[in-house]
């Protein structure tokens, strides 16, 4: 064929110059050089076409072959996803180290769907039915968590014309279809290209708060299912622990987490751990539930910029099905900044701090594809993705163009601290500076399922906390003795909210995860405590007495209260009450 | 391409460390060439870019003296490789590979290509066997893992190179049937701190188990750019295929930076933060991500990178891309130096993130990690009621603040201070930690479980 096969003209780099790929579209893969390394069209002058290699390109030169693929950067889709771990462009990196070794061969491909795996399809369509994209046609048991639905290829229609039980790889054919244009077969297995969104029937405003365990995120600063956060912090700020905290308690169905430019060992700490970890809503091993995506730093910069949207693909999908979808991105800045080295190579004119001027505009592409939806297909069904993208700013500089492009298309802001992470108080979430637009919806949500008076104690909470750092401001030109006594007050409950409540051990086992109702009895009983004490100092109860009661040292303890133990938290209440009055009798 | 020999003297341009050879013909990115001289001496380069046929290659050496009419160029065919032996070990070598202790050549076992590759992800095991530097700050309170990378953050004038001394010289005591390597990769420092090096490697006698690639401030720049590649691959191919445990000591990494500058001002890139190319947390990753350990072998690479922070400045891109990348920091500071205290490490900010999975029962203590969270806790509120005591007087402190302060200067002279020569082991910090808590009444100790507190808080006696 005319144009399939041309030749490289120019290396540099990640970036490949070829010529004599006539016909060849705008994101199309190719094939470069001898080894066969894979790359992607970003550029088409004249006869000049520049393509972006996911691959070491050491040893490629002019004069060597490259092959059209005919089709853009896709992925697949279908039963054994999840559990697996990728590379940025959905390179199996479990088969790859069991075929080719501990290092990534260049070159070397296999199916992202492992075909020895074989899969129980039911179908839930019959013969007759019309059917439409998105359709289920049947189900799949994927994991002990997931049960995968087999759909309509979105854009296709026809009438199911065989379907049955069967059981095969995910090339198996379990559905054959008479559309308008002719019969085709249904596998297990569907191609998207990743660059694309996948349609749904509408995007609908979120409702529904993602609960994470993470107290000062499910009580101050929620995010909603379908919702978008971003996570923006200097090293050592604990981003990557946020992200996993989230990945590991956030109450959605599937979790896509896309390990982007970061760090090797982090990807493994995540393999070795999830296995173990069991999630507290079924019990079940939290991998049953999750997919990983792993181009970290040292891998070629452009599968890295690709890597993302292989993830939110595959996000998408699952979505498709009715689940909801988190997605985290650690970290988007690393994704920016692959795409302004392609830039940079491509000798684009720059914009912001060498940032490609589109840097905006596919920030907020990226983030655009979160959302709840309505499935497509006849059902009705709804799904969300919801995206969490850590930002590694510069110096912790907040005003770099990835944050601020950032923070214009995301609802939820954990700006992260480095001061608070120096004094090791994690998560190291700035409760002054960080905010969230679910904030009405976890209100609605709580208030409602959990205990009217959520959003009351949120609220005195955190006007509380406030007020500490204004008064704070006060004792450093005064001094503490300056400050009147209910003031004094107000700071032993604030020490009392930030030390108690607000700091979370990720890494103990009892203080990892706090249930929303737990959350609410341990912030209900600092504010109890609080009310209590100005009680007792308007009775004549010393100052001094109040701040060093003994019941201090349960409350401190009071996050560690198994879950299935409510009813300690009454009697640590009786116990404040009780030693007031013993201080004013 | 096959093997033929290419020889070309048409240079067109040179400039700064570059030379762009034309009429070339089957030369492939990342190449080596051999740059011959009209009196017969031989530079090193690598291809850089290649377009038609025009290629620019870096010249290890630098240009000086070349001449577009004298020089011949000569393709190699190959990437840039170099031979490994055991024998490596107890020896010196400079920038480009050579021997420079006048000892015999190096007959290799294997050629390997410099940049190495990725490892997989999935192939990576992850490191958590605790490392004993013997230093309390590290051991205690930012605990080095066998695979991790764990950088020094300094600046001009402090002690960085005693603690990276310390730190090799402490942690390279042999537990039973395991092999121990350092692998020494100094770029562009003095021949001073070089000696420094080399001499307490030679009185220890760890120079027997140890590979030193010198870089001098006089060598040249470019040679920078491969020298810590060459010293990973001897780190790569004495722990995976030799089965050793290999410490890597890479100083200075702001130099191999400002090479790296060098290179992409010659090439006209666009800059990136102050003058840096866009690229540098990439071509760094390259480095530090060689650290870590493989699942079905039994060696590890840990790595130690020194950097010397321009004006003491974190936020400057150099430490700033290293923290991204690397798995903690420890952070060395001005002014404890001055108060004469020695290893000056700033506690609060340095950090090692892998700390957690190397340390409690079975690893260290079980009460390793509660006596960390409590000393960095009561350090930091010490240290702000310090600050605090400097704007309003003692006086306006509280009673506890002055305990926390107290508690902070007991815990600078007795926990932070400690001899160059001085090895405690991980229960000897953990005791002068527990001391020093021991000033702090046990309610306040909200980070400390009960069970440890009953066990270990000091009776008072």
């Amino acid at each position: 064929m005319d144009g399939m096969k041309g030749e490289v003209v120019k290396v540099s780099g990640p970036l490949v110059v070829a010529s004599g790929l006539g016909g060849a579209r705008m994101y199309e893969m190719v094939r470069v050089g001898e080894l066969g390394l894979f790359g992607e069209i970003i550029e088409i002058k004249g006869n000049e076409y520049s393509i972006q290699t996911y691959e070491e390109t050491e040893g490629i030169g002019p004069g060597q072959p490259v092959v059209r693929t005919g089709e853009p950067l896709s992925v697949e889709l279908g039963p054994g996803l999840i559990r697996s771990i990728y590379d940025g462009i959905q390179r199996p990196l479990d088969t790859l180290a069991r075929d080719f070794g501990e290092y990534i061969v260049r070159g070397t491909q296999r199916p992202a769907l492992d075909r020895t795996k074989t899969w129980d399809f039911k179908p839930v369509a019959g013969v007759g039915d019309t059917v439409k994209g998105g359709d289920v046609l049947g189900t799949v048991q994927e994991s002990a968590l997931v049960i995968h639905s087999i759909m309509v290829p979105p854009g296709r229609s026809g009438t199911v014309r065989q379907i049955g039980p069967v059981t095969g790889n995910v090339d198996t054919r379990v559905a054959v279809i008479e559309g308008p244009e002719g019969t085709f077969d249904i596998t297990m297995v569907q191609r998207w290209p990743v660059r694309d969104p996948r349609p749904a029937k509408r995007k609908i405003p979120p409702t529904q708060t993602m609960t994470t365990g993470q107290r000062i995120i499910d009580m101050f600063f929620p995010i909603a299912k379908g919702g978008t956060a971003c996570v923006p912090g200097p090293f050592g700020s604990g981003k990557t622990v946020v992200q996993h905290q989230l990945a590991k308690w956030a109450d959605a169905q599937i979790v896509v987490y896309v390990g982007c430019g970061e760090r090797g060992n982090e990807m493994t700490d995540v393999l070795m751990e999830f296995p173990h970890l069991k999630d507290p809503a079924s019990g079940q091993p939290l991998m049953e539930r999750t997919v990983l995506i792993a181009n970290t730093s040292n891998m070629p910069v452009a599968a890295r910029e690709a890597s993302v949207f292989t993830g939110i693909s595959i996000a998408e999908y699952f979505r498709d099905m009715g689940y909801s979808v988190a997605l985290m991105a650690d970290s988007t800045s690393r994704w920016a900044e692959a795409m302004r080295e392609i830039s940079g190579r491509l000798e684009e004119m720059p914009g912001e701090e060498g940032y490609p001027a589109y840097l905006g505009s596919r920030i907020a592409g990226f983030y655009e594809r979160a959302g709840s939806v309505i499935c497509i297909g006849s059902d009705d069904r709804r799904g969300s993705v919801s995206i969490i993208g850590a930002v590694s700013p510069p110096g912790g500089d907040l005003s770099e163009p990835v944050v601020q492009t950032t923070l214009r298309v995301v609802k939820v802001y954990w700006g992260l601290d480095d001061k608070l992470a120096f004094a090791r108080h994690f998560p190291a979430i700035n409760w002054l500076t960080s905010y969230s637009l679910y904030q009405d919806i976890a209100d609605t949500d709580s208030d409602s399922s959990i205990d009217g008076a959520w959003s009351t104690n949120r609220k005195r909470a955190m006007t509380i906390l406030q007020k500490e750092a204004e008064l704070d401001e006060l004792v450093r030109l005064v001094g503490i003795d300056a400050l009147s006594y209910e003031d004094r007050l107000l700071m032993q409950a604030a020490k009392i909210i930030r030390e108690d409540f607000l700091h979370q051990n990720a890494f103990d086992d009892r203080d990892t995860y706090t249930s929303l109702h737990k959350q609410f009895r341990l912030l209900n009983l600092i504010l109890r405590y609080y009310d209590e004490i100005r009680t007792g100092l308007a009775d004549g109860a010393t100052l001094d007495a109040l701040l060093k009661l003994n019941v201090l040292e349960d409350i401190s303890r009071a996050k560690l209260i198994p879950e299935d133990d409510p009813g300690r938290f009454s009697e640590i209440e009786a116990d404040i009450v009780n030693s007031i009055r013993a201080l004013i009798w | 391409m096959g093997n033929i020999i290419r020889e070309y003297r048409t240079i067109k341009e040179i400039v700064g460390p570059l030379m762009l050879v034309d009429d070339v013909e089957g030369v492939t990115y990342g190449e080596l060439a051999d740059i011959k001289m009209e009196d017969g001496s031989v530079r090193r380069g690598r291809v850089l870019e290649v377009h038609g046929k025009k290629a620019m290659v870096q010249v290890f050496e630098g240009t000086r003296g070349l001449s577009p009419e004298e020089v011949k160029v000569k393709f190699l065919a190959k990437g840039m490789e170099f031979g490994m032996s055991v024998d490596m070990l107890g020896r010196v070598f400079d920038g480009s590979g050579r021997p420079i202790d006048d000892g015999p050549a190096i007959i290799p076992e294997k050629y390997l290509n410099v940049n190495g590759n990725q490892i997989n992800p999935y192939a990576r095991d992850y490191p958590n066997e605790f490392i004993q530097t013997g230093i309390s700050t590290i051991d205690l309170l930012n605990t080095l893992v066998r695979g991790q990378k764990l950088p020094l953050f300094s600046g001009s004038g402090l002690p960085h190179s005693r603690i990276a001394a310390q730190i090799a010289r402490q942690a390279a005591v042999l537990k039973t049937g395991e092999k121990f390597a350092v692998v020494f990769a100094a770029m562009g420092i003095t021949f001073e701190e070089a000696e420094f090096f080399i001499a307490d490697f030679r009185k220890t006698g760890a120079i027997e188990r140890s590979v030193l690639f010198i870089n001098l401030a006089d060598d040249p720049p470019i040679e920078r750019l491969t020298l810590p590649r060459m010293a990973l691959t001897t780190a790569e191919f004495l722990a995976f295929e030799k089965d050793m445990h290999v410490l890597v000591i890479l100083t200075d990494i702001t130099n191999y930076c400002e090479a790296l500058r060098e290179i992409s001002a010659a090439r006209k890139e666009v800059p990136g933060r102050r003058g840096y190319p866009g690229y540098l947390y990439t071509d760094l990753s390259t480095i530090y991500e060689r650290a870590g350990r493989i699942k079905g072998k039994n060696g590890s690479i840990t790595q130690i990178p020194v950097l010397t922070m321009p004006e003491d400045d974190k936020t400057h891109p150099i430490p700033d891309l290293t923290g991204y990348i690397t798995e903690g920091q420890i952070i060395i500071l001005r002014t404890l130096h001055a108060q004469g205290i020695y290893p000056p490490v700033d506690v609060l900010p340095s950090l090692s993130r892998l700390k957690d999975k190397g340390i409690g029962a079975g690893k260290t203590r079980e009460d390793h990690s509660d006596v960390m969270n409590q000393l960095y806790a009561a350090y930091a509120q010490g240290k702000n009621a310090r600050e605090l005591a400097v704007v309003l007087g003692e006086s306006a402190l509280t009673d506890e603040d002055i305990l926390f302060v107290k508690f902070s200067d007991a815990f600078e002279d007795r926990f932070i201070r400690q001899g160059e020569y001085e090895n405690r082991t991980i229960e000897e910090s953990l005791r002068i930690g527990w001391e020093l808590l021991g000033m702090l009444p046990k309610n306040l100790l909200k980070r400390v479980r009960d069970e440890f507190i009953e066990h270990y808080y000091p009776k008072s006696s």
